[in-house]
């Protein structure tokens, strides 16, 4: 059995805000899923699934059902870092495919700034029943060390450079500033990324992603549903999910899970990285972008610096156009975690609502791709390959 | 040159063993009685195989950088690093007593036991540079 076109992407919805203190968590993660009702065409009472994961309030789904007041037949909480939203796209088609609901709502918000958080460069510690936390937490694993040693050794392996990655950073910023919204709006240089401060080797500021408070919601619907509405029909054609991890102490930092869930989507999607018009790729890092990219199958594996340099990533110059909204790394990163945002973008191409500096013509077939955890660490890979009809 | 304070690890019934090897100087690592690989962090079933049937074993305590980072913007900064021990597994540490703008990958590092912040807190097992 496969998801391939058993499921809509009917409404996307990108909170505009990006520092929250005005805004109570909850209120954040119902704005937004007030926000994607409105852009499908729906009610409140349409909505028979619910999807969510670690950002959302006390319970999760049971205190933003009872918050929202949705009468639910579904809910799925699996939490999968920042890829959750990704992986929920793919669970909520399963779900509409086997008829368990019929109207899916993904939320995610956070308060990373409001709530002044040390986001990238203090060691968070997930408590000590987590049985890796004795062997990792003393010795300072934060956000950014942990994805710069990953950086290290791809450099090491392959001789990838940092102006290589520094070109991720540049296609992103060229995208971002047509995007009123964005955290950074001013177009940078490769000699911009790489002289600006070293944050942990290798990388630096500019190859890391903005912090930003806000949120975003996704509504998927059975084919019935979507036909319904009046909105461009943006069908699941696949979806893979695998977590990467130390595998016992055989670690190997150079590949992420995309390997694994690029395949499995591509598979189910019947199509290849090729086809693909547009990509939507989670930008915690500018390594992770490049990992990713090469582990999906976009170029073999090593020659993802090659891939994005001199402007390849960039709509209307490039061949393979990515986060066309300026994606984490300068448009939004809402509670640390990117993987919502990828889809909304995804999906605005496809219906050729993208800004009309960075629309790709002809947009048909997009891909939105995400890591959640850490790369360095254990993470979980979420992709999904969807279409416009 | 200031180094960091490491938060003690708080042991548990899984890796009481482990924590009280480290307090005698010793670095365990994780080996399978069934399939005979070696895993780390040490834990109560076999990550290659599967089986229940792991005991702990003393590592020679040397390896290589497999990978580096020295984070500049903590204060002090400090090296988190993944070594590969000549026993097989790769584990995550700090590189320790060593000038940080001279670190690589494959340099050949030691063992060194380093205190952390309680007072009955298990010493961490961190790396230094080997002796040429």
């Amino acid at each position: 059995m496969s998801i391939n076109g058993k499921a809509y992407v009917a409404g996307v919805y990108e909170h505009p805000t990006r520092r929250a203190v005005d805004k109570s968590l909850a209120q954040l993660h119902a704005e937004s899923a007030l926000g994607a009702l409105a852009d499908a065409g729906l009610g409140k009472d349409d909505i028979d699934g619910y999807f969510c994961a670690g950002d959302a309030p006390g319970l999760g789904a049971l205190s933003m059902a009872d918050y929202l007041g949705l009468r639910l037949r579904h809910i799925d909480t699996t939490e999968c870092g920042g890829s959750s939203y990704i992986l929920h796209v793919g669970h909520a088609a399963e779900a509409i495919a086997l008829g368990k609901c019929s109207v899916a709502l993904i939320t995610l918000a956070g308060r990373p700034r409001a709530e002044g958080m040390a986001t990238g460069t203090a060691p968070r510690n997930y408590g000590s029943t987590s049985p890796d936390v004795a062997f990792e937490f003393p010795f300072g694993p934060t956000v950014v060390n942990m994805y710069a040693m990953c950086a290290n050794r791809h450099m090491y392996e392959y001789g990838t450079t940092s102006e290589q990655l520094a070109w991720i950073k540049v296609a992103a910023s060229h995208h971002a500033q047509h995007n009123p919204d964005a955290v950074l709006k001013n177009v940078v240089t490769v000699e911009e990324v790489v002289n600006s401060p070293m944050i942990s080797d290798p990388l630096h500021r500019l190859d890391c992603c903005v912090i930003s408070d806000g949120g975003g919601a996704i509504i998927v619907t059975s084919p019935e549903v979507a036909r319904s509405l009046d909105r461009p029909l943006v069908r699941v054609r696949g979806a893979g999910e695998a977590p990467k991890h130390q595998m016992g102490g055989t670690i190997d930092l150079t590949y992420s899970g995309a390997r694994w869930s690029g395949a499995t989507a591509f598979e189910e999607a019947g199509v290849k990285p090729a086809d693909m018009k547009y990509v939507s790729i989670y930008d915690s890092f500018t390594i992770t972008v490049l990992m990713q990219l090469e582990d999906l199958g976009f170029c073999e594996k090593g020659q993802g610096g090659r891939l994005v340099s001199d402007g390849n990533l960039i709509s209307g110059v490039g061949a393979l156009p990515f986060n066309t909204d300026g994606g984490g790394l300068c448009n939004n990163h809402p509670a640390n975690r990117g993987g919502l945002t990828k889809v909304v973008e995804a999906v605005r191409q496809l219906r050729g609502e993208a800004h009309p500096a960075v629309q790709v013509a002809n947009c048909d077939l997009a891909l939105a791709h995400g890591t959640g955890g850490s790369l360095g660490t254990r993470h979980g890979a979420a992709t999904v390959i969807l279409e416009r009809e | 040159m200031a180094s960091r304070t490491f938060p003690s690890p708080v042991p548990d019934p899984d890796t009481e063993a482990f924590w009280q090897a480290a307090k005698d100087g010793t670095l365990m690592i994780g080996s399978c009685r069934n399939c005979g690989e070696k895993h780390y962090y040490p834990r109560s079933v076999c990550p290659h195989c599967g089986s229940g049937d792991v005991t702990l074993v003393a590592s020679s305590g040397t390896g290589e950088i497999y990978s580096w980072s020295v984070l500049r913007r903590a204060d002090p900064p400090y090296a988190i690093a993944y070594v590969t021990l000549d026993d097989g597994p790769t584990m995550m540490t700090n590189i320790v007593d060593c000038d940080l703008d001279t670190l690589a990958i494959g340099q050949r590092v030691e063992l060194v036991f380093s205190p952390t912040e309680d007072e009955d807190g298990p010493p961490v097992p961190t790396f230094r540079p080997a002796a040429p």
